[in-house]
């Protein structure tokens, strides 16, 4: 186990990096701007402008 | 049966086995099937979610955010806000499988495998090949970061080029007029670039992946480090060259294992023949010491 944790020091720094960043967001409730965004149709995407 | 057909059927099986992972894998980001039929798209909790790989949003049988979508959505927005939970997202899709997103769970990497299996011309060496590598890199800074900064309210990559979108809005045309009737010269410059990735994609293997797909530049960054690596055992490594020949992303495993490009398709590993690579969490090594 701890050589794998050695191994993979930058890996798992950046892993608890993304998992603050997700807290973060989530407190600021930005999962439902995702969420508003991805439940209509976006018309840029589909090349309706 | 003789040695040679047996030993192909050996590798034939893993290959066949990362495709099985790759259609779960695009089925399980598209599992809203009924939405094919109907022509309207997921509303429920899963969009909460962006998805590792690059898959519409828009598409109707997504049940998950598109993360680059929704990254532009937040950088092209009246106000700026920093996207912490989309970015979280993808720094964490990307120190845990770096570019093994683009080759097991990407739906339209998928997608540009099965094209390359038609039968037609292939030629995956030439020379402007290494330059148009770094084309990536500048659809990552122009289109997904810069113009959607500068420019609100405007998602340049899903706007001007995103293929994955215009499959989307193909299949949602189909089932609505008002749609059809929307497509005009966007939609036609959209289908165009669609049309040149999916011909180019019966010729090279990959195309998009390879020159054009900013997800996969940013995956890239995180192949050297990401707990999901390729492992090389320089000790029984024979140097015969097997890898670099196998591998259709152009690389030589033998001296780059983790270069930026490889999609860890795994044809290096298959063609290995004293399995000195091997991908995964831990190196075999790792594994008996355990």
């Amino acid at each position: 186990m701890s050589a794998f944790i050695k191994k993979n020091r930058a890996g798992l720094a950046v892993i608890l990096l993304a998992l603050a960043l997700i807290g973060y967001g989530l407190i600021k409730n930005q999962q439902k701007s995702v969420l508003n965004k991805a439940v209509r149709i976006c018309m840029e995407c589909v090349g309706l402008g | 049966m003789d040695k040679s057909s047996s030993c192909q059927n050996e590798k034939r099986k893993p290959a066949l086995r990362h495709m099985g992972i790759q259609s779960v894998a695009a089925l399980i980001q598209n599992a809203n099937f009924k939405g094919f039929f109907t022509g309207k798209i997921y509303t429920g909790a899963g969009k909460n979610v962006c998805v590792p790989g690059l898959n519409c949003y828009s598409c109707p049988g997504a049940v998950g955010a598109c993360p680059l979508g929704s990254l532009q959505n937040y950088l092209s927005g009246m106000k700026f806000r920093f996207p912490y939970y989309v970015l979280g997202l993808l720094l964490f899709f990307g120190a845990l499988l770096g570019r093994a997103v683009c080759g097991f769970l990407c739906p339209f990497g998928f997608l540009q495998d099965l094209l390359y299996l038609i039968p037609f011309y292939k030629k995956n060496k030439f020379f402007a090949d290494k330059f148009l590598r770094y084309l990536k890199y500048g659809v990552l800074l122009f289109l997904v970061i810069l113009l959607p900064l500068s420019t609100p309210l405007t998602p340049a990559f899903c706007k001007y080029m995103c293929p994955s979108g215009t499959l989307s809005g193909i299949i949602l045309g189909l089932w609505n007029s008002s749609i059809r009737k929307q497509m005009g010269s966007l939609f036609h410059w959209k289908l165009l670039v669609l049309l040149i990735i999916v011909v180019t994609a019966l010729i090279v293997w990959r195309p998009f992946c390879k020159y054009l797909c900013p997800l996969g530049a940013f995956y890239g960054f995180f192949n050297r480090i990401a707990l999901w690596r390729m492992h090389l055992d320089r000790s029984a490594c024979i140097s015969c060259g097997a890898c670099s020949k196998a591998c259709r992303m152009n690389i030589d495993p033998s001296k780059k294992p983790n270069s930026m490009e490889c999609v860890r398709c795994g044809d290096c590993v298959r063609a290995c023949p004293v399995k000195a690579l091997h991908q995964g969490f831990c190196s075999p090594v790792q594994k008996k010491e355990s």
